[in-house]
């Protein structure tokens, strides 16, 4: 369980931000919330598909710029009422640098 | 992982229902393919009868066209008829011999018209109703014959008659029973029905058995005797004999005699079936591989004929396929509806009454109102309206919860607003219908789904509250009472003391409050203000942070920071996001005005960036769509235009006509007077966004009278307008103001739109915040008031010079790299 993959730097991510990785034709977003918490999903909302990294972080739950779906960000879950679920990826901060672990 | 693979034979409503509801669940687990024997996609079967009545078009009534299938990755064979199923090898095959395997298979064959068993059944013009192919024929019929006979007077016959009726044809109901609907109604309701559609031209035969169906030229006397007509089967249809040796003229016979559950595949594949597919609460048949739902099936004992059972199940079997276990279908307890214009008819439950029960009874035949309430044992058991329905959907509501009524029962005939403390004068039905009345019958959804829906989802139109919540989207009975809930919802309390909302479910502080405490405490960031006015939590959420991100700029221009990441995407990407979340891009035409050079640019983008569609906005300038994200700092610098903000909460278009310079009615020249407004108001962001007009004459070509803010040209000056709106609910802008000057304009607008930026709530249009002020509070700030004007329009003027172009910024200056850079790894 070596494969951890260098991504970028922290603070290359804004605060309540995201930035997109594209791996192998594939977006994954990669979350930060107002504090050092990073957490990568697929960037496809399970309502339509819309982008999560374009939506509005807030608290650890990005909420879809598409029609405003919740998701949260530990674990991919639609927050309730909605329905659904994105897959995740394990992430990690090393000496301020973000990796991802992409199976 | 190999997707298991899921095949459903029949294309119909309750069939793409389950699919629907699959891929919502367990949109990964299936390998679907669909069989379907009409060469249509799915439509809504419950809609041909107002196509046939000409009041909707087949393409009215798409539900999923053959692009919905592929997107879901959906193999979809039309025109295509299964005829056997391999239940070892786990095969379906069609009649063209195509086939597919299965690990799951759900049948949902539908039903067929059943065809009375009389001779000249075959003829030609003898037909069900049933799908489009029924409804093509009869509409045919109607343009070159005359005489239409309805065999059937039950919903669907009656839908029947009336659409022949309004195609011109002469239409004859005959119905075997004393009277119509006799399992929806009883013997007085249905009489005023039928003397309802009598006026309406129907005629009706009752009591009558069909004998045989006569072929051309039947009705002579010396028609030919029955056993030489079967070898001419092909003759069309003459007449119709009855049973007392009576006999009418038909050119075209349609029965509606009721439906038989469509099981010959399932039968012919040993599955069992007794009056329908039987299945278990889980949807399942003798083989638990296979499903069966809709029409086609025998649910403990019962096989339905009304889409809001169907829907249900189609819920419980897509649960069960998705592997989430344990949702059970127990049945239902149906409604019904004639959908016939201008005739409203509820019933539900046990209506005639009979044994224990007691009728409460209106009945006012002159007026055509009949209403009759069943009850027993202090509770609803069953409702018959006819003529005023209004209430029907809380007579249904308590039917179903069987809730104890002896406390409302003096008033129950007068309906949910006689009953106390729900709804009263001057509020609209939406109003008054609680959170759990249902609203929209077929789909099972109520009004607290609906009002939810809207407020968290941010709906707008009718066709948004159908996509989220299925509301209205099959009969659409209920369409009505959708649209007075949006606009209940959305037009906001108007009543002279509102009640005080609090911003968002973050805080209890409403919109006002958080604005004085930015003001009076000087707050300049989001996180000091939610500090400082405690919110519930840490950030915020998608809702209130846009709202707070306004507010600090608007009050504190120059000095508080924009927070992007505040900011809704297309106001963070200063572009606007589409579907598939690529983005389009609007540059600036001053008042509409542009030029070669800018033109030139735009075919270059458009030729190197391979834009896919190029269109001319309704605000009079040039939408560039399906933009990568990445690109688009490119495409700024290389249009080197301003930024339209198409996107933003703030100045959009200005709109204007030639005006003067080359209109030979114009007065004013309005194309001058739009760029220079548009010139001054640039940049400006607003609680929404704001749209200007300025027509050269009274003519008003640039259409200002629904605008936020709308000037007209006449011959001794300008005329303002504001609070127009063209959008869900059009609102015609009030006159505010005549003046003599150009400056002038800029001034009494400027002032208008800074005062409304000032103390509007954030996503009030303009129209909206002068609904609650009053238009009088607007008059005393900007006419009466000659120094706050000025001063108005100087603090407006000094908030725009604090924003530069954003496009200009982030192509030339690299503002917000990180935005539009994707992290390859
Ligand atoms: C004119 C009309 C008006 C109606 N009005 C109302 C109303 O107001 N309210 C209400 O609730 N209901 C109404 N209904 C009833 C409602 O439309 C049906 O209950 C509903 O459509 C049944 O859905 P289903 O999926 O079971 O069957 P269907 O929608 O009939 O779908 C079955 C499909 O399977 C196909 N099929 C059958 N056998 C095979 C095979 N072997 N291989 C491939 N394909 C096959 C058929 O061609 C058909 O397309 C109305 C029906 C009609 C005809
Ligand atoms: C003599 C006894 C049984 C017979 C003849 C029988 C027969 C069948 C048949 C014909 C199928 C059809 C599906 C296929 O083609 O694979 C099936 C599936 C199934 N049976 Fe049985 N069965 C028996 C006992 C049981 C028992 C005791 C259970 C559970 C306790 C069970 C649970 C199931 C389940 C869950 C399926 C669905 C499996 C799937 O679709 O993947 N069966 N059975
Ligand atoms: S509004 Fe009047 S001035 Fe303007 S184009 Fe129309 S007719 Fe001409
Ligand atoms: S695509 Fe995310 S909410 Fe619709």
């Amino acid at each position: 369980m070596s494969n951890w993959i260098k991504v970028v730097p922290l603070n290359e991510i804004p605060k309540l931000g995201a930035r997109v990785v594209r791996h192998n034709g594939r977006d994954i977003a990669v979350f930060r919330n107002d504090g050092d918490g990073v957490f990568a999903m697929n960037d496809k909302c399970p309502h339509k598909g819309g982008p999560l990294s374009q939506g509005i972080v807030s608290g650890n739950s990005v909420t879809c710029p598409m029609h405003g779906m919740n998701i949260s960000l530990a674990d991919g879950k639609a927050v309730a009422p909605d329905e659904g679920c994105v897959g995740t990826y394990p992430v990690k901060v090393e000496a301020g640098v973000v990796y991802l672990q992409i199976m | 992982m190999q997707k298991m693979k899921l095949v459903m034979v029949g294309n119909g409503m309750a069939g793409v229902r389950t699919l629907e509801e699959v891929l919502r669940l367990a949109p990964e687990l299936y390998d679907i393919t669909v069989f379907g024997a009409e060469p249509h996609a799915n439509y809504n079967r419950i809609l041909l009868s107002p196509v046939l009545a000409g009041e909707q078009t087949i393409k009215d009534i798409m539900l999923n066209d053959v692009d919905w299938y592929r997107e879901n990755g959906i193999t979809l064979h039309l025109n295509r008829k299964v005829v056997r199923i391999d239940r070892k090898a786990r095969v379906v095959y069609a009649e063209d011999g195509s086939s597919a395997e299965y690990d799951r298979l759900i049948l949902a064959t539908g039903s067929t018209p059943f065809i009375l068993p009389v001779p000249g059944n075959d003829l030609q013009g003898v037909i069900g109703f049933r799908d489009i192919h029924d409804v093509d024929a009869m509409i045919a019929a109607s343009k070159s014959y005359k005489h239409a006979v309805v065999i059937g007077g039950g919903l669907l016959g009656l839908e029947a008659a009336n659409g022949l009726k309004l195609r011109g044809m002469d239409v004859t109901v005959v119905h075997i029973s004393d009277w119509l609907l006799e399992r929806q109604l009883d013997q007085t309701a249905a009489r005023l029905l039928q003397k309802n559609l009598e006026d309406k031209g129907l005629k009706f035969l009752l009591k009558k058995q069909t004998a045989a169906i006569l072929p051309v030229p039947a009705l002579s006397p010396n028609s030919p005797p029955q056993g030489e007509r079967d070898d001419v089967p092909t003759l069309r249809v003459g007449g119709v004999r009855f049973t007392d040796g009576s006999e009418i003229p038909a050119d075209l016979v349609v029965m509606a005699v009721g439906i038989r559950p469509n099981t010959a595949l399932a039968e012919s594949a040993g599955i069992h079936c007794n009056r329908g597919i039987v299945v278990n609460d889980t949807m399942q048949t003798y083989d638990p591989r296979i499903y069966a739902i809709g029409e086609c099936v025998n649910h403990r004992g019962t096989a339905y004929g009304l889409v809001a059972p169907l829907f249900e199940m189609a819920k419980v079997c897509a649960n069960h396929l998705a592997q989430m276990g344990i949702g059970r279908y127990t049945g239902s307890v149906t409604s019904t509806k004639l959908k016939v214009t201008g005739i409203d008819l509820f019933s539900a439950g046990n209506f005639s009454g009979g044994g224990k029960t007691e009728n409460i009874l209106l009945s006012d035949p002159v007026g055509g109102v009949y209403k009759k309430l069943v009850i027993q044992d202090n509770k609803l058991v069953g409702a018959c309206l006819y003529g005023d329905t209004v209430d029907g959907a809380w007579y249904f509501q308590l039917l179903r919860e069987g809730r104890d009524i002896a406390g409302i029962r003096d008033h129950l005939m007068f309906g949910q607003s006689h009953v106390g403390d729900v709804g009263h004068q001057g509020h609209n039905k939406a109003a008054a219908m609680s959170d759990e009345m249902e609203v929209c019958g077929c789909n099972g959804v109520c009004k607290g789904t609906i009002v939810k829906a809207i407020k968290e989802k941010g709906l707008f139109t009718l066709e948004d509250v159908r996509k989220h919540t299925k509301a209205s989207s099959s009969c659409g009975s209920c369409t009505g009472l959708v649209e007075q809930i949006l606009a209940s919802i959305l037009g906001g309390d108007y009543s002279p003391a509102p009640a005080a909302k609090s911003l968002c479910g973050c805080t209890d502080h409403t919109h006002e409050e958080v604005r004085a405490a930015i003001r009076e405490h000087k707050l300049l960031s989001i996180p000091d203000t939610m500090k400082f006015m405690e919110w519930r939590t840490p950030n915020g959420c998608a809702s209130c942070r846009p709202a707070l991100n306004y507010y600090l700029l608007s009050t504190w221009p120059h000095e508080a920071r924009d927070d992007p990441q505040s900011r809704f995407i297309n106001e963070r990407a200063h572009a606007n996001i589409q579907k598939d979340g690529t983005y389009s891009v609007v540059p600036r035409m001053w008042g509409g005005t542009t030029n070669s050079g800018e033109l030139r640019r735009i075919a270059d983008v458009a030729d190197k960036y391979q834009v896919p569609m190029i269109r001319v906005t309704g605000g009079q300038r040039i939408d560039l769509f399906g933009i990568k994200k990445e690109d688009l700092p490119k495409i700024w610098a290389e249009l080197d235009m301003p930024s339209g903000h198409a996107y933003a909460k703030a100045l959009r278009t200005v709109k204007t006509c030639i005006g003067t310079e080359f209109c030979r009615f114009g007065t004013q020249n309005s194309t001058q007077m739009g760029i220079d407004l548009e010139k001054a108001f640039y940049k400006m962001w607003a609680p929404h966004k704001v749209k200007l007009a300025v027509s050269g004459c009274p003519r008003n070509c640039a259409e200002a009278a629904i605008k936020d803010v709308g000037v007209i040209g006449v011959d001794s000056g300008w005329e303002i307008y504001v609070g127009g709106n063209g959008g869900i609910k059009t609102e015609v802008a009030e006159f505010l103001v005549k003046v003599k000057t150009a400056e002038e304009v800029l001034e009494y607008s400027g002032a208008f739109l800074q005062i409304y930026r000032e103390e509007a709530r954030y996503l009030d249009r303009t129209v909206h915040w002068i609904q609650r002020v009053g238009m009088d509070y607007v008059k005393k700030r900007v006419l009466d008031d000659d120094e706050g004007r000025k001063a108005a329009y100087q603090r407006l003027m000094y908030a725009i010079q604090a924003e530069k172009d954003p496009w200009a910024e982030r192509a030339r200056e690299g503002v917000a790299k990180h935005e539009f850079e994707t992290l390859a790894v």
